[in-house]
């Protein structure tokens, strides 16, 4: 009994315990489902084992979405709580816990997952290629972040939730002050998917290097692969750091060192410098991939060349290198000298400048083009001045002297959601929508789609513009309520009312996406949008091949050109082509990594050591494979050609 | 798998190239990890608490035999390649067996100083100077017991199969990886070892 007693949660509530029967009752059904309809072996066969960057890129979009949706639970019910004074619909306690998680669950589990997603499906068909450099590491990479996304989820129903917010700053989040294991989850699930996004950064960098279409030059990338190149490059360069800082957090909860505590040398702010040198860059992680989509986008629906390549490309990597040098702004208030705090202030401002540069170019696409407004172009129309918006508190955040101010309130809280949501959220929904055809071979619907989109909007400027009022006032984020004398609630109260729309706009798009699952054209052709990049070059939806022929590139704009001027894309014939493998190992290296996790969490050596070997034994199984993957024949090519009307155009 | 013959044959395929460069670009992130583990261990360095200092712990006999030990299997793993490029695959896996036994006995002998410093009182939870001190040499130390395993896997793969394409990559790959831990070695030395011995 003793033993299960560890797997209590601390703190329960009604809420906690209809979750842990709804989790257990979807399992059952899944379970039930999939052996009803016998789909056990196309399961199988066809996606956990799959090597295919499509299949996984689909597998990563999914996971995000259901992520979004936990999150977005979470979300609602932080803005239930505050829509009104001396709430008690959370008390303190599961108020942390849930702003922690919705934290965590949205940035690396939500955002992080979307945003690699997308990368896997659209990279290698944009460059040309067949797959990514190395599949099976691919594959490794999703299961282990599918792994630590679940592992941080179950923490909710068993053992505590983490609850010393996504910063996760000690000495809050020391054994002293969070006693569940909660933090252990934490660690363990940041760790595990970390690790899968570290390799998927290595995967990607050696990809776009390596094995672009012939004729296609750095400069004749397509912008979305440009920010996907160096977005990885800052994955490689930054998540080490976070590996240490969580190895580090780990050791001193589990193992007791010193490192963040405040005795025998310990130092707690060095966490905070840590995790700042990794979170700061990782916001670009997220919003460069993002840049990349509305330059697609914006070219392709103003029907114009993107305005200024060259400073595109630029912008980012300056960019890209200025996201390491200013992580102090996340503390100004934490004790540094003044200079240290200018400095920081000034990095921090710079940032401004080739981000203003790139809203510039976008405007410019858009001058005198024919703009057509598609679903995904509505949402890149509104990114333009409500990420503006978000830029331009976020340099009024970056003013170290003023930021005492607002430092730690909602008007922080306004800033980066005004960052991330336009930026982050609405390219996401906008490069799904533009490449759902090529994903599926059908459109979403347009017009439920703007509905989604206006809820979506109008949604977000209620609930957080009024944050930036009350955070001004003095409203302190993270503060489960406040006082009716504080006269924050009415702005608090539409906030909810912004919340809710959102809410809405969210079950509209799964409703677009059953509405069009069951009713729309199955017959829209390769090229539904009149685009301009290879990936449109290709069939809807994509052969596993992708390419039956390498296409020959000759500009940035390899389709539209080819589509304009006629020169050959696919001078090549039919040749056979070599694919990989699929391999159930990385399912279950993630399936061994899991439990790893669960037990380091609990401190359940037996089960820690087991799977330790477990894992290796993978490895080493993995040295002696021998795996050359197999061809597909010309005739075989031939013929599903043919089913598609046709080689190559 | 098209074998391009103008190239040595650990860069024959189009694979094996890509497997290079990833290796590359892996290194880069093992360089951002030591980094922040240097970075760390600069900043803890003088917060001893109520431990020891590094000047207190430090022996200098076992961390010669170390970096001793270490740099030689750095030289015999080159020659091993060496050997692999003149397809003299009998002398490469003598020197890979030999940088192996190396790496063993630097890794006793760093077993040895762990157990030095839990005898005088230096464990993880002493200080944090103790715990970054234990940690970046764990790091390094972990890295290298996996690197053992990894080449002997290589080992016997060569000796199965001979050297083709694939495991004159892994062994190249590995020689690149050993290296690195050389080059990392020397920096705990001179930056761990000698500055906190000055
Ligand atoms: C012009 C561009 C930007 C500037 C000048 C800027 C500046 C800042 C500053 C100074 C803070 C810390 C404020 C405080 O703690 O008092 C901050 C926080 C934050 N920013 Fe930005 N930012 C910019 C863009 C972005 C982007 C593009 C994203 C994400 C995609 C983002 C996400 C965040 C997040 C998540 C936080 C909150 C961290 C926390 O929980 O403490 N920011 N930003
Ligand atoms: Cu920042």
């Amino acid at each position: 009994m003793e033993f299960f007693e560890r797997f209590a949660v601390p703190h329960p509530s009604p809420l906690i315990y209809a979750s842990m029967v709804a989790i257990g009752l979807v399992i059952i059904a899944i379970i039930a489902g999939v052996s009803y309809f016998k789909k056990w072996g196309y399961l199988w066969n066809e996606w956990l084992t799959t090597t295919d960057h499509k299949r996984i890129g689909i597998m990563y979009i999914i996971s995000a979405l259901l992520m979004l949706f936990r999150g977005g639970a979470d979300a609602v019910m932080m803005r239930l709580q505050t829509s009104v004074p001396d709430n008690t619909f959370l008390d303190a306690q599961h108020y942390n816990e849930v702003f922690t998680t919705h934290g965590v669950v949205m940035i690396f589990f939500m955002a992080m997952a979307f945003v690699i997603g997308l990368m896997n499906f659209v990279v290698p068909l944009q460059i040309g290629a067949r797959d990514v450099a190395f599949p099976r590491l691919n594959a490794i990479s999703f299961w282990l972040y599918f792994a630590g996304a679940m592992l941080f989820n179950i923490s909710f129903v068993i053992g505590g939730s983490p609850d010393a917010g996504w910063t996760n700053y000690y000495p809050l989040a020391s054994n002293d002050f969070s006693t569940s294991v909660g933090v252990n989850y934490y660690n363990w699930a940041l760790q595990i998917s970390g690790i899968g996004t570290l390799m998927t950064g290595i995967n990607f960098i050696a990809t776009i290097i390596k094995m672009r279409a012939p004729g296609m030059t750095l400069m004749k990338m397509p912008m979305f692969t440009w920010s996907a190149l160096i977005t990885n490059a800052i994955i490689v360069f930054a998540f080490p750091v976070l590996t240490i800082a969580i190895i580090m957090g780990t050791l001193d909860r589990q193992f007791g060192t010193h490192f963040f505590a405040s005795t025998n040398g310990g130092m707690d702010m060095m966490w905070a410098n840590l995790f700042w040198v990794w979170g700061h860059p990782e916001v670009y992680i997220l919003i460069l991939p993002a840049f990349g989509i509305y330059s697609e986008i914006i070219a392709t629906f103003s029907q114009r060349n993107l305005y200024g390549y060259k400073s595109m490309v630029g912008s980012m990597v300056i960019i890209s290198l200025l996201s390491f040098l200013v992580w102090v702004h996340h503390f100004f208030t934490m004790g540094q000298d003044a200079l240290t705090n200018s400095i920081f202030s000034i990095t921090t401002m710079a940032i401004a400048v080739p981000t203003g540069i790139k809203i510039f170019n976008w405007l410019l696409t858009m001058w005198k083009g024919k703009i057509h407004f598609t679903v995904p172009m509505l949402y890149s129309v509104a990114f333009i001045p409500l990420f503006t918006i978000g830029g331009v508190t976020g340099v009024m955040l970056g003013v170290a002297s003023a930021d005492y101010q607002y430092h730690n309130t909602m008007f922080l809280v306004a800033h980066f959601h005004n960052t991330i949501i336009p930026g982050v959220v609405f390219a996401m929904l906008a490069g799904l929508t533009y490449w759902w055809p090529k994903m599926f071979g059908f459109m979403l619907n347009e017009k439920i789609g703007k509905w989604a989109f206006w809820f979506l909007t109008i949604g977000f400027c209620f609930s957080f513009f009024p944050m930036y009022i009350t955070g001004l006032d003095g409203q302190a984020r993270r503060m489960f309520t406040y006082s009716e004398a504080t006269g924050f609630g009415p702005l608090n109260m539409l906030s909810f009312f912004g919340a809710g729309l959102m809410a809405i706009g969210f079950v509209i798009i799964v409703y677009n996406i059953y509405y069009s699952f069951r009713y729309s054209p199955r017959n829209v052709g390769d090229d539904p949008w009149n685009a301009r990049s290879l990936e449109w070059a290709t069939h809807n939806p994509v052969p596993e091949y992708n390419f039956a022929v390498l296409p020959q590139v000759e500009s940035s704009e390899a389709f539209w050109d080819y589509k304009k001027k006629g020169h050959k894309l696919f001078p090549d014939s039919i040749k056979k082509i070599h694919m990989p493998n699929n391999s159930g190992l990385p399912i279950i290296m993630s399936g061994l990594f899991f439990i790893f996790g669960f037990s380091f969490v609990f401190y359940i050596w037996a089960g820690v050591i087991i799977s330790a070997i477990g894992i290796f034994a993978c490895m080493a199984y993995r040295s002696f494979e021998k795996d050359d993957g197999r061809y597909i024949s010309a005739e075989e090519i031939k013929e599903t050609e043919d089913k598609f009307g046709g080689a190559g155009q | 798998m098209k074998i391009d013959h103008t190239q040595p044959l650990e860069y024959s395929t189009e694979q094996n190239q890509l497997n290079i460069l990833g290796f590359w670009i892996f290194l880069g992130a093992e360089i951002m990890l030591f980094a922040t583990l240097f970075a760390s261990y600069f900043i803890y360095e003088n917060r001893v608490g109520n431990g020891p200092s590094g000047g207190e712990i430090f022996e200098i006999t076992p961390v010669l035999i170390e970096t001793f030990v270490l740099l030689t299997s750095s030289f015999t793993i080159g020659l091993a390649i060496n050997a692999m490029r003149l397809k003299r695959t009998k002398a490469m896996l003598v020197f890979l067996g030999i940088t192996l036994l190396l790496g063993l006995g630097f890794l006793s002998v760093e077993i040895y100083e762990f157990m030095h410093y839990y005898h005088v009182g230096a464990t993880l939870q002493t200080s944090a100077f103790t715990a970054i001190l234990l940690t970046t040499l764990g790091t390094h130390g972990a890295h290298v017991t996996l690197g053992l395993f990894w080449g002997l896997f290589i080992m016997i793969q060569i000796k199965r199969r001979g050297l083709t394409p694939a495991t004159a990559n892994k062994s190249f790959i590995f020689s690149l990886y050993w290296h690195f831990l050389d080059v990392v070695w020397i920096f705990i030395f001179s930056f761990i070892y000698l500055k906190g011995m000055m």
